[in-house]
């Protein structure tokens, strides 16, 4: 039986991969559709045709490069498509190499760095910015991201601290609370950012499908199912196509045993790796036909993604090694050099993770020694700390 | 409240991936004076580069699509150059093709860069699409003469300068060599062909019975004959079949390879030929050269260097004969006089020696498996 099982298995992985290696071919019928292109968002996106156009004609004009690239890294963040990051960065292309380019593209510059994982390169640009504009408010909210990211968390608070003033009550407010949400005043901060976003009632959808997701994984670390799906759902309603808020909406799902919500949710959206990935594990929870050829799939894009010499997945990629690819050795490896490069909760998960399956104390004391020094309250994380007991060897 | 949404947009650090970047993948293969090449270019970007969907409804058509092939090719290969040590080579389109990648649909290029020489190294300059996607990168893998190098360009550096390196004369051979050498070490047929002639060397033979040797040089003297007999009839045949003046079929080439094993072991048994062996190795020896020249052939024949690959080739095989020879004479002297030598050694080799290469003979005859 076992046998028979590993046999299909094979065979299944056998067919998988050929489909996706064919060999080239010359289609026949002329009405054949090669290939389907991603709908960009309408009236934006032929806006920025034009925009384009016209920078073609003259590339050095730098308000209309700055409004392009602009465009596409926006673009970029809701598609999470990083061909626009490409776009936005040919459009600044004449500025792009200079030690000193103007404000404006030394912020984009930043921006399109940090979406690389090129975190130091983007801190680099952002400290210079702030020495010659310390009122750059978009400087002050990216540099604040990335040492968040980094979980640089004190210096994250002081520059949240200094947004004060520079921009609108609510976002400098949710920079504040999200650290603090990680740096042990998780129930305060939750209650607080709450009560704001329920107080400020002329909110665009962005900023709120922001902080609704921010406040959304607050709860969930807190421990507070309904209010986390609540959030997540809220989040969703203000921007329903947001990447970001659709990853950790299923990742919450995934977490309380509910795959089929998660295929539901992201079934027309797999196009995406990210959430590829998180369809990928609900199908296998399933046992869903579908789990098979989703695993190749994405096995390919991160060989395709390792040929180009990207090192920018690695927290989704200990992922799929751990749970659909089953390699501990590499699973751990790959957390191991995420967490060299950021350090979330969501890093420190797949790493407790990837060590406690490869019995690897080193690792998993890593983790327990960043909860502990953050106080950082994550009911799932330290619920597992607590149950692993140290590893012997 | 304008500026909050422009703020927000500009903050992802957490989320920045989806997709796969811009790639094109793009195979060379350099051969004497020109350069076969595949490049796979993803429609998308060539959508974003041209505009590929004429009617604007999201998919591009097959027709669509092949309405712009000499636009494409003229856009893409006008952002490939190629030249050989400094001299430009002319690319030309072969044919269109597409693949399915891992990401979505790509068109396939098959061209041919005609370069003047063979080049010593080869300068490539990439520059597709770095204008439009500044994190466009090119994935070339180079092969030349069995090895592969990858290269990733991008717009950072878009130049590679890749030494092919001269044909490097002094290397084929040695590998030539080192194959001949192999080929006798691995086949067994042709070692255990040249023991069943040579095991009687150090014997003599008188009324009807074997007896040990009695001089040294006598026995080194038959050895030197049937082994350069063996050579000389070989390389005959090596030579006229590489050429390819006659190329008889494998199957009988094989068959007779066996044969004259069996024969060659059943003569010591019961003893036919006893004065002349070297005749038989040289009757048999042509059709081994047969043999050599059929996995000559398999590796590939050079046809500019072909007298290298041949003399090398057969050097191999006789230096991995001399071996052979070196190592078996002076235990086969020490032993002879032994009763071990004569019963075990010569009588049940022979016997042992006879029946395998039987087998191989209906194997190789009738096409069938009897021994693994």
């Amino acid at each position: 039986m076992r046998i028979h099982v590993a046999f299909v298995t094979a065979c299944a992985l056998a067919s998988a991969a050929q489909s996706l290696h064919a060999d080239p071919r010359v289609p026949v019928d002329d009405r054949e559709v090669v290939e389907r292109l991603p709908v960009a968002p309408g009236a934006e996106a032929q806006e920025l045709r034009a925009l384009r156009a016209a920078l073609a004609q003259a590339p050095g004009d730098l308000g209309l490069a700055v409004r392009v690239a602009r465009g596409y890294v926006a673009i970029g963040r809701s598609t999470g498509d990083p061909r626009y990051a490409g776009y936005a960065q040919a459009a600044l292309a004449p500025w792009w190499h200079l030690a000193d380019p103007p404000i404006e593209v030394q912020v984009l510059r930043a921006t399109l760095r940090q979406r690389v994982h090129d975190f130091d390169g983007a801190l680099a640009d952002l400290d210079a910015v702030l020495t010659r504009a310390p009122r750059n408010a978009q400087a002050r909210l990216t540099r604040a991201t990335v040492l968040t990211v980094q979980s640089r968390l004190d210096e994250a608070a002081q520059e949240c601290a200094r947004l004060k003033g520079l921009v609108d009550e609510l976002i400098a407010l949710a920079c504040s609370e999200n650290v603090g949400g990680l740096t042990g005043r998780l129930r305060q901060s939750e209650a607080r950012l709450r009560a704001a976003l329920v107080r400020s009632t002329d909110t665009d959808p962005g900023t709120h499908s922001w902080v609704a997701a921010g406040l959304a994984e607050m709860a969930e670390r807190a421990g507070n199912t309904e209010a986390a799906a609540a959030g997540f759902r809220d989040a969703l309603a203000a921007d329903p196509d947001d990447v970001y808020s659709l990853a950790a909406y299923a990742d919450q799902l995934l977490d309380h045993d509910r795959p089929e919500a998660v295929i539901r949710l992201l079934k027309a959206r797999t196009r995406v790796d990210g959430l590829l990935l998180r369809y990928a594990l609900a199908a296998q929870r399933l046992g869903r036909d579908d789990a098979l050829s989703s695993i190749e799939q994405l096995r390919a894009r991160f060989d395709a993604s390792r040929r180009r010499g990207d090192r920018v997945h690695l927290r989704e990629e200990a992922r799929f090694l751990l749970h659909l690819a089953r390699d501990v050795p590499g699973a751990l490896t790959v957390a191991k050099e995420n967490w060299s490069v950021q350090k979330e909760p969501a890093d420190a998960r797949v790493l407790l993770e990837a060590a406690l399956a490869a019995r690897d104390e080193a690792s998993r004391r890593v983790v327990q020694s960043w909860v502990a020094l953050h106080h950082l309250e994550d009911a799932k994380l330290t619920n597992m700390l607590r149950k692993s007991n140290p590893i012997r060897n | 409240m304008r500026i909050a949404i422009a703020l927000l947009l500009l903050i992802s650090a957490h989320f920045a991936w989806a997709h796969k970047p811009s790639d094109s993948y793009l195979t060379l293969m350099s051969t004497d004076s020109a350069v076969d090449g595949r490049w796979d270019i993803a429609l998308r970007d060539l959508d974003y580069a041209l505009g590929l969907d004429a009617d604007q409804d999201g998919a591009i058509t097959w027709g669509e699509l092949r309405a712009r092939h000499d636009d494409i090719a003229a856009y893409a290969l006008a952002r490939l150059k190629l030249d050989a040590d400094g001299t430009a080579c002319a690319t030309r389109m072969i044919r269109h093709e597409i693949d399915d990648h891992s990401d979505g649909a790509y068109a396939v290029l098959r061209f041919r860069a005609d370069c003047s020489h063979q080049p010593v190294a080869l300068n490539i300059d990439y520059r597709l699409f770095f204008d439009l996607d500044a994190q466009h990168k090119g994935l070339l893998g180079l092969t030349h003469g069995g090895a592969t190098q990858s290269v990733i360009f991008s717009a950072d550096a878009p130049r590679r300068h890749i030494a092919i390196g001269a044909p490097d004369h002094w290397r084929e051979f040695g590998d030539y060599l080192r194959n001949g050498v192999w080929h006798i070490w691995i086949g067994f047929d042709h070692i255990l062909f040249l023991l069943s002639l040579l095991l009687p060397a150090v014997l003599l033979r008188r009324d009807r019975r074997w007896q040990a040797g009695e001089s040294f040089a006598a026995a080194f003297r038959e050895v030197a004959k049937v082994v350069t007999a063996f050579t000389v009839a070989h390389s005959i045949t090596l030579s006229i079949a590489a050429l390819g003046v006659v190329s008889p079929p494998s199957r009988w080439v094989e068959s007779a390879i066996a044969a004259s094993v069996v024969l060659a072991a059943l003569n010591n048994i019961r003893p036919v030929v006893t004065g002349r062996r070297w005749i038989m190795a040289f009757v048999f020896g042509l059709v081994h050269g047969f043999g050599f020249a059929a996995v000559l052939v398999d590796l590939g024949l050079p046809k500019a260097n072909l007298l290298i690959a041949l003399v090398a080739f057969n050097g191999g095989v006789e230096l991995g004969q001399l071996a052979i020879v070196t190592a078996f004479l002076p235990v086969a002297w020490w032993l002879r006089q032994g009763l071990f030598y004569r019963r075990v050694v010569f009588m049940a080799g022979s016997i042992a020696v006879a029946a395998i290469a039987a087998a191989w003979l209906i194997e190789r005859a009738f096409d069938v498996r009897l021994v693994t």
